[in-house]
């Protein structure tokens, strides 16, 4: 069988994706920086659940902390946006690796309940620090203005805030991707993945399930807390009730239909769930959340391994058909 | 001191209607090995049903028995159509259908009935009940001796008919139970619907205290996981005592505890889950879990 040409195919689509802040403006383009964000949040979330078999369903609480973290050094002390980014990914790297520890000790059931929990008990949280977040008003941002080489008279390249935040999400996408498939694709890689298949023979082989776990859970949640920043800015708004257990399960959504333990999964994943909502939503207020559902119930029994996994699937069926062997041979 | 024993006697109210929803999740964690996070949802779910018989004009006691009638097919119908399918496949797969079923529940829930509050009537008379100086809520009362009479039913159920011992031997030991001649499938179906009864009349306790919305349940079946988890999972009676405990803790932290108040409550149930799971994961009264490698 070929291999998929996923480097050519790769550098195709940034070109594609890098072109098209100059054909579309105003909302359309928030719409394509919202999706290059909830990739990057479903592929944290996918290492975790994915790759490491770590059921989480509180993902939208690292989503919150990344968030309100940029709001509030940009609010209380004025910095840069950009750097707010890599911040909000140390603190939800130590957040996650902390919440990573009890975990450790909770299997399959129990964690998904503990993060359930978390899911549902995150936006209280955030209304108690007042002081810190606004309350329940949450924290209204002005949307970042591009670096001063980017904006001046005299600049080459003039960009809107809108496309300045939208190559930056690129960016980081472009980068954080990387990182990921290097990371799983290593002696790390296999050793996460090695947990996920049979904990007690990768302890036998000698990996450090513990520390392999929690260090998993921090590096999840360091990408989704990078990814809640980049919404900060992106939405120019931060309110406790927009991070409900509902986020959660969007990023759960994610995940699933764009395909468990696939990193262009998160990206087909992301698509969907910024897309899909909003076509469903002019049937009613309520259909989105029906379409979710009949989707994730659906897409375990004919496609568990979501949009990424069919289309490997029928590459791998091409590959067959054009060498002239019969299937299944 | 009386504030004490006012505080304890609502946090038994609140404690009986978490134990009940508890209960269901422990009935069909026993039976399925299944946490069913649609639990609370079902229970929403039966709650506007009886509600809409309730606006038709029908009696509340005779609305109480035909939901309890419907949510208990309700259940048998969604362990056969949508939970079958996936009974053996990893944790992750069955987590992510009862997640799905929970978004299905509640967004149609939303669509037929919108996501305004509706009041729901209590059986029990308004008029409260002072024993010295504590005042008791009739409805409180009620709602704890409803839970105490289904929980009785459930006992009588499981430990002296041959339908709940051939139920708990179908949870027990599939194989052996199947020679046996038990039909093991229909029994798990049973327990869904068994379990999505005890469900419905945790819904229809919690209802006149809470009003009927369809994210009434959320804040609900987190305090029934905590419950759960702190009397064991695998502990019917536990996860009865456990929303009991919970009920009380809940309130007294709520009083005693100033920063804490009522915006903290779900974190509360957050914590508390945590540190169970941590300190003592089998809970109270559970048995711990012995896997074979």
């Amino acid at each position: 069988m070929r291999r998929f040409p996923t480097l050519p195919v790769a550098l195709a689509l940034l070109v594609v994706a890098a072109m098209l802040p100059f054909v579309m403006t105003g909302f359309r383009l928030f719409q394509f920086t919202q999706v290059f964000i909830y990739a990057i949040a479903l592929l944290g979330l996918n290492i975790l659940t994915g790759f490491n078999g770590q059921i989480s369903l509180g993902h939208g609480a690292f989503y919150a902390v990344g968030a309100y973290t940029s709001a509030i050094m940009i609010d209380h002390w004025n910095v840069p946006f950009v750097l707010t980014l890599p911040v909000a990914g140390v603190l939800c790297l130590v957040v996650g690796f902390l919440f990573g520890i009890p975990a450790l000790r909770l299997e399959g059931l129990y964690l998904a309940l503990a993060t359930f929990a978390l899911a549902l008990a995150i936006p209280q949280i955030l209304k108690y620090f007042e002081h810190w977040t606004g309350g329940s008003q949450g924290i209204v941002l002005s949307k970042p203005d591009p670096p001063v080489f980017l904006r001046a008279a005299d600049a080459r390249v003039h960009l809107t805030p809108d496309q300045w935040l939208y190559f930056l999400t690129l960016a980081v996408l472009v980068v954080l991707f990387v990182l990921a498939s290097n990371l799983l694709a290593g002696r790390t890689g296999r050793a996460i993945v090695a947990i996920r298949d049979n904990a007690i023979a990768a302890q036998a082989m000698g990996v450090n399930s513990a520390l392999y776990k929690s260090l998993t859970f921090g590096v999840s949640a360091a990408y989704t807390g990078i990814a809640g920043a980049l919404s900060a800015g992106a939405v120019a708004y931060v309110a406790p009730d927009t991070f409900n257990v509902f986020l959660s399960i969007t990023l759960l959504v994610g995940i699933v239909i764009g395909g468990l333990a696939s990193i262009p999964g998160a990206l087909f994943g992301a698509f969907f769930i910024q897309f899909v909502p909003n076509w469903a939503q002019e049937i009613s207020k309520a259909a989105p959340w029906a379409i979710y559902g009949i989707f994730l119930i659906v897409f375990m029994y004919v496609m568990p391994r979501g949009i990424a996994g069919s289309l490997r699937l029928a590459w791998a069926r091409l590959g067959r058909a054009r060498a002239g062997t019969p299937t299944g041979a | 001191m009386e504030i004490f024993f006012q505080q304890v006697v609502s946090g038994l109210a609140t404690g009986g209607i978490y134990g009940s929803l508890a209960l269901a999740l422990v009935m069909i964690y026993q039976a399925t090995d299944v946490v069913n996070y649609a639990q609370g949802e079902m229970a929403m779910f039966s709650t506007y049903l009886a509600w809409t018989m309730i606006n038709a004009g029908l009696p509340y006691w005779l609305t109480f028995f035909a939901t309890l009638v419907i949510a208990f097919v309700g259940g048998l119908v969604i362990e056969r159509v949508i939970i079958r399918p996936v009974e053996n496949a990893p944790i992750l797969t069955i987590v992510i259908v009862c997640i799905g079923l929970l978004v299905i529940l509640n967004s149609v829930a939303g669509w037929i009935y919108s996501y305004i509050q509706k009041p729901f009537p209590s059986p029990f008379s308004e008029r409260p009940v002072r024993i010295g100086t504590v005042v008791f809520g009739a409805h409180d009362i009620g709602a704890i001796g409803v839970t105490l009479v289904v929980l009785a039913f459930l006992y009588v159920f499981f430990r002296f008919t041959t339908l709940g011992l051939a139920m708990r031997a179908a949870a027990q030991n599939p194989s052996s139970s199947r020679l046996c001649g038990i039909r093991v499938g229909w029994m798990l179906a049973l327990g869904w619907g068994l379990a999505a009864m005890v469900g419905a009349v945790a819904g229809m306790m919690v209802a006149p205290k809470v009003f009927l919305d369809p994210n009434m349940m959320a804040g609900i079946l987190i305090y029934a996981f905590a419950s759960a988890t702190l009397g064991g999972f695998t502990s019917p009676g536990g996860a009865v005592l456990g929303g009991l405990i919970v009920g009380v803790f809940e309130n007294l932290v709520g009083t005693y505890v100033p920063f804490i108040g009522t915006e903290l409550k779900l974190t509360v149930a957050l914590a508390l889950i945590l540190i169970v799971l941590v300190v003592k994961p089998s809970g109270l009264f559970g048995r711990a879990a012995v896997h074979r490698v």
